[in-house]
């Protein structure tokens, strides 16, 4: 069983949506996915400077550690979607992991146009649920 | 020593250089020799070959070579590298014995020092018996040395030695004693630098050779220890790109070795050398990449080989050691110019090896436990006192058989190790660590990494027992992660932070991480927080809590009896704590009812509050303190008795208050700060700056408000308080109170300069009782131009002419008292000098009883124009004597008739030609936009002296409008321009003629100066004209001359 772990920050970086399988160990993953947001700020904002209009929502592999990858997405308004995966899941490559995140953007953008939904609170619609639980399920 | 057991040899992280050694020097009492030394080993720059030098006796016995093997049939090898070798090469077996000698060409025992310089050769070459290692000589010479060729002496004598000492003519060196010796000794040192090179040259050429003789199947080592060898030559040598090509041979072959259990740490031990050695030439030869990649390879490939499981500490010390070892070879490139970058920087490296080290620390908690005792003979002792080669174990060296020979020993050993392991002080090793990698996050700009970093070194820190320490990190932390509304995280640091609080009875930091947990960013489940409420209560009885369920046994019994003392001591036992920093687990709110109340109307004040936590909760005083002090006393609720004020769970209460403010704050704030006691035994008093509201609230307002946006006023219809949308209100502007009576002003405008302008105001009351001292200040308005304030005069007298020295504002001028209903009129006059709009003030102020309050009103303010303009045509120059007109024009722009009473010149330089008569403008009056003109003919006497310009004095017209008094306007008559004529001619002409009549004209020419002049006068006929009479008459004074025209 792998882990993935999947987490939604705010512009403001605190978390709208927190998800891992298997949920032991959950505040590593926190702590892991909180750190790489630094990669995230310093990737943002260096595509700000330039190319602000091509911009690659697809932030790749923010950085290595031992035991997990660590992949970021930036959507244009600026809320980030984290996915960290064990570093032995091979399963897994770049192509993968974006279109993951396309499918996350394509559900969140539901999310937003529900007009019950207050931007900034955390995300508790069922049907994200499960799209993220079947594709937890389909890599996992 | 177990701490340092995986600490790099230092002679494997130096540079290495080449040896040389210099015998024959006394540098004690020698000052020569001593001079030549300090040539060699002072100033040693980069730009000087890399030699280690060293002064030996010349009958140092150097390190026994070991007769050379023909055959390694029979030869089964031990172990990989022996731990002397590298240094053996360093510090021990020189690359070229260097032998100085003091000896002159010229010597007159020439023979005698020859042969005795022979002998001191030969027993250096006795010692080196076996080694490849070169001799040099070296002849300290006093003189200076002649050009190479012409000294034959010497030519013949150096070959003599040469030949006497078996030397090659390339060995031999003279080193002349004079002024530039640092030049000769640098000539030295490179002709040195290519001996050992040669050395080097030929040793690694030996070790190569062996390897013909060498077969794959008992041979391995062999062939991992020779590729080493090699590659540490090289870098003897200073060939690094070969040294890093052996290096990464080594590097392959010691991962072919068979490993098993017994080896493994052997293995690893080499590989991690080798892996050090690769990367650092790495670095060196500005290959980051490279090195990064190596290093990556090496993990991988040895992150699984764990080798004994008893011992798996060790593995995981290892593996710490490598990540630090590459962090620390990371920085000091990067201190040498390398750049490194966020997510590729040292900090990475320290993180893992401080997480290699933690999971280390586990193991050992797992595996050493406590009560056995060490075992005797000692295992880890060896005969040596050392290990003969790398990474054996003590009780078994050279053994390199899958089984171990004895399993009693080899248990004996492991329990050494791990008892060994126990006193290994892990915690600090971490912190070490962990606190390097702080520092490089810090540089590479990663706070949050930082954080984190900082909260494991905090937990680290609990571990060893060090809550001061660990309050202190964490406490920095938590605000980090407050502000980032990380809840799951701040909740962990927070249970983290209660425990150290608890285990050191601090008691009001124990309040203060209570209080937060129970809060609602706390993530923890509802029976710990019951748990934690219950715990904060006992501590507010002055009870001793209980022990936090994590903490270890024997802490928590070091802590009770703390507690109980901190309980038992009755001193300080309240605490002020600050809620804006915290999410605590009552959120306070307070607003005023409206932002602005009348100084009539009672303040009203509302304070919310809220409780989080899973119990009621009860309180014994509510206070506000407001920035006046002298309010607080009516804003506090006290329970009295039994009756004590509960908060249930999630329901909002509301403390309403009503004060009435002083008349001396009218225009000032009053702002809330909160205190909420709960003092029962111990109190804790919560402060809330501001009007409540803590870390999170702003967060938490900015989204109800997005919501109720988009919901419209949902909530109003709700009946229960919706504590989301209630809005702080921290300020109220305390205003004077609404006055009731009538001011009313009527004047007619325009006011004209100098005219008493009369505005008469009407005050009506409105009150219900009599407003006393009704008091008015009238006036012109301060603030406008500067220059009003000397033009604007204000008197309530109006029957005369005010004089310059009235004021232009009337302060409290006294009207008496007002009956409910009454009416009271004034008037003021005011004078203006000067035209321009001008802005008035008037201001009622009275006093009521109605509340024992004094109230003050201001009335508004009025416009006045001032129109009146005079003109004057004027003359630019006027001649001496001559007389000529003024005419003076006065033009009213005043909406309503003027009459003009009087007129007067009053001259000064200027005589007037004419009596003075009466004025010609007595009694006119004038309508709007009329004008009256004057005329006077005036002269300027002759005997003005000729100045340039000249006052002619004033003009002075008395006026008044309707009914107001006569006013007097004084023109000051512009200045002329005095000219004096020196001809002055005078026209005498009929006042009309008649068509073909002569018209007789006739010109008098007047010479007004002390000369004579000479006149010419030429008549220009008109077509109009015929002329008679002389056209062009000439001379010096012509009589009279005349001339007709017809």
């Amino acid at each position: 069983m792998f882990h993935i772990c999947l987490l939604m920050f705010s512009p403001q970086n605190y978390p709208l949506y927190i998800r891992s399988v298997p949920s032991q160990n959950e505040l590593k993953f926190h702590y892991t996915v909180h750190t790489s947001l630094d990669v995230v700020e310093e990737k943002v904002s260096a595509v700000g400077k330039s190319l602000a209009d091509q911009r690659e929502l697809y932030l790749g592999l923010l950085y290595p550690t031992e035991d997990y990858k660590v992949y970021g997405y930036v959507t244009n308004s600026k809320v980030k979607f984290v996915i960290v995966v064990d570093s032995s899941n091979t399963s897994l490559r770049d192509n993968e992991i974006r279109s993951m995140f396309r499918k996350l953007h394509n559900s969140f953008t539901d999310v937003m146009c529900n007009p019950f939904y207050n931007p900034g609170d955390p995300i508790q619609s069922k049907a994200f649920n499960g799209i993220v639980s079947g594709m937890m399920v389909q890599t996992g | 020593m177990a701490g340092s057991q995986w600490e790099l040899p230092p002679e494997l992280c130096c540079r290495p250089m080449a040896f040389v050694a210099l015998t024959g020097l006394d540098v004690v009492y020698n000052a020569v020799h001593r001079a030549i030394w300090d040539a060699f080993c002072a100033n040693r720059r980069a730009d000087r070959v890399p030699i280690s030098f060293k002064v030996l006796p010349g009958d140092h016995e150097y390190p026994k070579c070991r007769t050379k093997r023909t055959s390694y049939e029979w030869y089964i090898p031990k172990g990989i590298v022996k731990t002397g070798w590298m240094n053996k090469h360093l510090n021990l077996v020189p690359a070229l014995v260097v032998l100085f000698y003091e000896l002159d060409w010229d010597d007159p025992q020439w023979k005698e020092k020859q042969s005795e310089c022979a002998t001191k050769v030969e027993i250096v070459r006795t010692s080196l018996q076996g080694r490849n290692t070169k001799v040099a000589v070296v002849l300290i010479q006093k003189k200076t040395p002649l050009p190479p060729g012409e000294d034959l002496v010497a030519s013949e004598r150096a070959s003599a030695l040469c030949s006497s000492c078996d030397l090659s003519g390339k060995s031999l060196f003279v080193l002349p004693h004079t002024d530039h010796l640092v030049g000769y000794i640098i000539r030295l040192e490179n002709a040195f630098y290519e001996h050992a090179q040669t050395y080097y040259y030929t040793e690694i050429r030996r070790v190569k050779s062996h390897k013909e003789f060498l077969n794959k199947t008992t041979h391995q080592l062999l062939f991992v220890r020779h590729q080493f060898k090699m590659a540490f030559l090289s870098e003897l040598k200073q060939d690094t790109q070969n040294a890093l090509k052996y290096y990464r041979a080594a590097y392959s072959l010691v991962h072919e070795l068979r490993a098993h259990e017994t080896n493994m740490l052997e293995i690893k031990t080499m590989a991690g050398f080798i892996n050090y050695k690769i990367c650092r030439l790495c670095f060196q030869h500005n290959t980051p990449l490279d090195a990064i990649a190596q290093f990556r390879k090496h993990i991988d490939l040895c992150k699984k080989k764990i080798g004994c499981a008893e011992l798996a500490f060790e593995h995981s010390a290892w593996m710490s050691k490598q990540f630090q070892s590459f962090g620390e070879l990371f920085d000091e490139a990067i201190k040498l110019g390398l750049t490194a970058i966020q997510t590729q920087n040292p900090g990475f490296y320290y993180q893992q090896a401080a997480c290699y080290s933690q999971d280390r620390k586990q193991m050992a908690q797992q595996f050493c436990q406590a009560g056995t005792t060490y075992p005797s003979p000692d295992p880890l002792d060896t005969q040596s006192g050392g290990l003969d080669f790398y990474g054996q174990r003590p009780w078994r060296q050279g053994h390199q058989s899958i089984d171990p020979t004895d399993p009693e020993k080899e248990k004996l050993g492991i329990l050494a190790l791990q008892i060994k392991e126990r006193d290994v002080p892990h915690s600090e090793l971490i912190i070490a660590l962990l606190s390097n990698a702080v520092a490089q996050f810090k540089k590479y700009k990663c706070p949050r990494m930082k954080s984190h970093l900082m909260v494991q070194m905090g937990e680290e820190y609990y571990h060893a027992k060090d809550y001061t320490k660990a309050l202190k990190l964490l406490d920095y932390v938590m605000c980090d992660y407050r502000t980032e509304r990380w809840w799951p995280l701040l909740t962990a640091i927070l249970t983290t932070a209660l425990h150290c609080a608890y285990l050191m009875a601090s008691v009001k930091d124990y309040v203060i991480y209570c209080m937060e947990l129970l809060g609602r960013a706390s993530t923890l489940k509802e029976e710990q927080k019951s748990r934690i409420e219950k715990n904060l209560f006992k501590v507010l009885t002055n009870d001793v809590p209980e022990a936090e369920s994590e903490c270890d046994q024997s802490s928590v019994g070091a802590a009770r009896s703390l507690w109980t003392d901190r309980m038992a001591l009755s001193g300080s036992n309240e605490l002020m704590v600050e809620m804006q920093d915290y999410i605590p687990f009552i959120q306070c709110k307070a607003r005023f009812q409206s932002p602005c109340f009348h100084v009539d109307q009672p303040i009203q004040l509302q304070v919310f509050l809220r409780a989080d936590c899973p119990h009621p909760v009860s309180f014994s005083k509510l206070t506000v303190s407001l920035s006046n002090q002298e309010y607080n006393q009516w804003c506090v609720v006290e329970s009295s008795g039994q009756d004590s004020m509960t908060l249930l769970p999630g329901k909002p209460r509301c403390y309403n208050f009503s004060f009435v403010a002083k008349t001396e704050d009218v225009g000032k704030k009053v702002e809330v700060k909160m205190m909420l006691g709960s003092d029962s035994g111990r109190c804790v008093f919560l402060s809330w700056r501001g009007a409540g509201g803590d870390a999170a609230s702003t967060q938490e307002a900015l989204q109800t408000s997005r919501s109720s946006r988009r919901w419209g006023r949902g909530n109003e219809t709700r009946q229960e308080l919706d504590w989301d949308s209630l809005t702080l209100q921290h300020s109220t502007m305390i205003i004077s109170r609404v006055p009731r009576i009538c001011v009313q002003l009527s004047h007619q405008p325009p006011a004209l300069t100098n005219e008493m302008f009369c505005i008469s105001l009407t005050v009506q009351s409105q009150e219900n009782v009599v407003a006393k001292d009704v008091k008015l200040t009238a006036g012109l308005k301060p603030g406008q131009e500067a220059g009003l304030g000397h033009t604007t005069h204000v008197t309530l007298d109006g029957s005369s002419v005010s004089d310059d020295n009235a004021p232009a504002l009337l302060t409290d001028v006294p009207l008496g008292d007002l009956k409910p209903g009454e009416k009271l009129e004034k008037c003021v006059y005011m004078r203006c000098v000067s035209t321009g709009p001008r802005i008035f003030l008037f201001h009622v102020a009275y006093s009521i009883d109605t509340a024992v309050e004094g109230r003050h009103i201001v009335c508004k303010c009025h416009k006045v124009e001032n129109l009146l303009s005079s003109t004057f045509e004027l003359l630019d120059q006027v001649a001496v004597d001559i007389p000529f007109l003024l005419m003076t024009d006065i033009r009213s722009s005043s909406p309503w008739p003027l009459l003009l009473s009087s007129s007067s010149l009053q001259l000064l330089t200027v005589t007037s030609s004419t009596p003075p008569l009466q004025s010609q403008l007595q009694q006119v009056v004038l309508q709007t936009g009329e004008s009256a003109s004057e005329c006077f003919c005036l002269r300027c006497p002759a005997d003005t002296s000729s100045s340039n310009t000249v006052a002619t004095g004033q003009y002075v017209v008395s006026w008044r409008s309707a009914d107001s008094p006569l006013i007097q306007t004084t023109v000051t008559l512009p200045h002329v321009i005095l000219e004096s004529v020196p001809l002055y001619i005078y026209a005498d002409l009929p006042s009309f003629g008649r068509v073909r009549e002569s018209l007789p004209v006739r010109y008098h020419i007047e010479n007004r100066t002390a000369q004579v002049m000479e006149v010419e006068i030429a008549v220009d006929p008109s077509d109009a004209f015929m002329f008679s009479g002389l056209k062009q008459p000439q001379g010096r004074q012509p009589d009279d001359a005349s001339i007709a025209a017809a």
